[in-house]
């Protein structure tokens, strides 16, 4: 089965405002695109339109939460983290403040609206903002869980969600940990461990299976459970990642971060180049920017062949 | 509260501002003398903001979104009682302090928004002023803009939400001094005509002295009886009010006095209230 992760946030949503009322829904006149609208069919009186004004809406939505709500406010991950970063950081960052930014359409599986709309750095924004959790969950079900989980919480929280369908990597029944690298297939080869978040999840996985290497899925990239992550990368000789962002700040850069400081070890990754992507089916995008499990396969073939 | 009390509050948190940036030898005077005889009005009449709710949100609410005039927002809070004059005159902009340079809601009480980027400060008193209507609670929201900050879009984004949604529990103050950092604000980017502006976004203007006691209560009165509008209340101000040497100057915008401006400016503030 296959589902958009931004349909599996709305329709989740749609069923948290039903008995949570303290929840407030805003969005930036991308309703029917965020699938915030499922709010809006259900529980109209808890969805608010800011209209084309996402820096306002940011604005608008830390003045609710200092009123006791919990906001969900969502547009295109390329007007949140990138037009209203600075109202993100300054006005919910900063005073910590319990607003959720679920922000759709990122990275470059936008496909035909092109570059301007392919956000390929809003994980590197959002990961450097102190205070903000930073979740990029990979199939519906994960998307579930952290909708789920962030409603409970009272702090800032940033949500990387695609407009296309990803492949489920978990089930209805799966345990998933939003905070622990999620083993999907554990393999005898220990020389190369695939560390994945995202749509790319999906493809590392078929790689994990064909190489009969380790793969885990990366949930919240921050804050991560550092303690178990290097006790997993530790049986292991080399690292390759696997995120639809830029090689630049994203997971690639997180882990070796870590890796750095604890056992350094060869990571390599695959992810965006230092480029803007283009207009196109998102499978074209996505294949001519080499976010493919042929790609995965490549790099980890030459980590293999070089060490 | 008469008119002659308003003025010793007035006065004596304007001795507080002076103090606060010459200790610290830093900090923003001029705005936030200009703003100094709104937030006695706001504070010491027009809100329910005593020392048993102000820990609370269940009470009218301010929002300081010309964060730099910290200063005012502080000495007011301190002239009500809720902070300490010698913490505050000593911490500001001080290391290991709450007294942020621009107010931070999590370290002060009263404080009820962070800001300091200008612009967003608005949209977050909407969005206080909205959740009172979600939940049908009878507090206001006030606001204090600046007249160099209307310059950010970002405001009119915030003020075409206020009157979408109807806000007359939202009332936005303009402390129009004339002044921003580069100048004079007709000669840096001139917002003119503000007044036509607001009507246009869907206000109810009140044009008003911002030092005369009288004019502000009937503003701040009249802003209460308009129903289904946001209300905006242009002041007309002077940089610098009450220091003879800082008034309408803009280089004391963001700048502190030495000690002999200091005494100077503490003999201006002086009075004869008392």
């Amino acid at each position: 089965m296959s589902k958009e992760t931004r349909t599996a946030y709305g329709e989740t949503l749609a069923k948290l405002v039903k008995t949570n009322k303290d929840i407030i829904v805003l969005d930036a006149d991308l309703s029917s695109a965020t699938k915030t609208n499922l709010v809006k069919k259900v529980e109209p009186e808890q969805h608010y339109n800011c209209g084309i004004a996402e820096g306002n809406m940011m604005g608008i939505a830390a003045g609710l939460a200092a009123s006791g709500k919990t906001v969900f406010a969502s547009t295109f991950a390329m007007f949140a983290a990138g037009r209203a970063f600075e109202q993100i950081r300054n006005s919910i960052a900063y005073p910590k403040l319990n607003v959720k930014i679920c922000a759709t359409h990122a990275g470059l599986s936008v496909g035909e609206d092109g570059a301007s709309h392919q956000a390929v750095e809003d994980i590197a924004l959002m990961r450097s903002v102190p205070n903000m959790q930073v979740f990029v969950p990979s199939d519906q079900y994960a998307t579930a869980k952290v909708i789920e989980y962030v409603a409970t919480t009272k702090e800032p929280s940033y949500v990387r969600l695609g407009r296309s369908k990803v492949e489920d990597i978990y089930g209805p029944d799966s345990s998933i940990d939003l905070f622990k690298p999620n083993i999907l297939h554990h393999g005898s080869n220990h020389k190369v461990l695939l560390l994945s978040t995202g749509l790319m999840s999906a493809m590392a996985l078929e790689v994990a299976k064909k190489m009969d290497l380790t793969m885990a899925d990366m949930i919240c990239i921050k804050p991560w459970d550092a303690l178990a992550l290097t006790q997993l990368i530790q049986d292991y000789d080399m690292i390759v990642t696997c995120e639809e962002h830029s090689r630049i700040g994203g997971l690639y850069s997180a882990i070796c971060e870590l890796v750095c400081a604890t056992a350094p070890k060869p990571v390599n990754c695959v992810a965006i180049n230092d480029t803007f992507g283009e207009s196109g089916k998102a499978k074209d995008v996505l294949n001519k920017y080499g976010l493919t499990q042929q790609h995965i396969e490549h790099v980890v073939t030459y980590m293999l062949d070089q060490h | 509260m008469n008119n002659q009390k308003l003025a010793i509050h007035a006065l004596n948190q304007r001795r507080t501002i002076v103090e606060m940036v010459h200790a610290a030898a830093s900090g923003h005077p001029g705005g936030s003398l200009s703003a100094t005889d709104i937030l006695a009005m706001l504070y010491f009449e027009v809100m329910d903001i005593t020392a048993d709710n102000v820990k609370t949100i269940d009470r009218d609410r301010f929002v300081l979104s010309k964060g730099h005039a910290s200063p005012a927002l502080y000495a007011v809070l301190c002239e009500k009682g809720f902070l300490d004059h010698d913490q505050l005159v000593n911490g500001f902009r001080q290391i290991d302090t709450d007294f942020q340079g621009h107010p931070n809601m999590n370290e002060v009480d009263g404080v009820d928004m962070s800001t300091g980027s200008l612009g967003q400060g608005l949209s977050a008193a909407v969005g206080m002023a909205l959740a009172n209507k979600i939940d049908h609670k009878p507090y206001r929201v006030y606001a204090l803009i600046g007249d160099g900050e209307s310059e950010e879009g970002q405001i009119w984004e915030a003020a075409m939400a206020a009157a979408h949604y109807q806000l007359d529990n939202l009332c936005v103050i303009v402390d129009y001094n004339h002044l921003q950092i580069d100048g004079n604000v007709d000669e840096v980017i001139g917002p003119s005509p503000l007044d036509a502006k607001f009507k246009a976004f869907g206000f109810h203007v009140e044009t008003v002295d911002g030092h005369d006691f009288d004019q502000l209560r009937a503003a701040f009165h009249q802003a209460r009886l308009i129903k289904h509008q946001p209300t905006a209340i242009i002041a007309k101000t002077t940089k610098g009010k009450g220091v003879s040497f800082m008034e309408d100057n803009p280089s004391w915008h963001g700048s502190a006095p030495n000690d002999e401006q200091f005494e100077i400016a503490m003999r201006d503030l002086e009075g004869n209230h008392e």
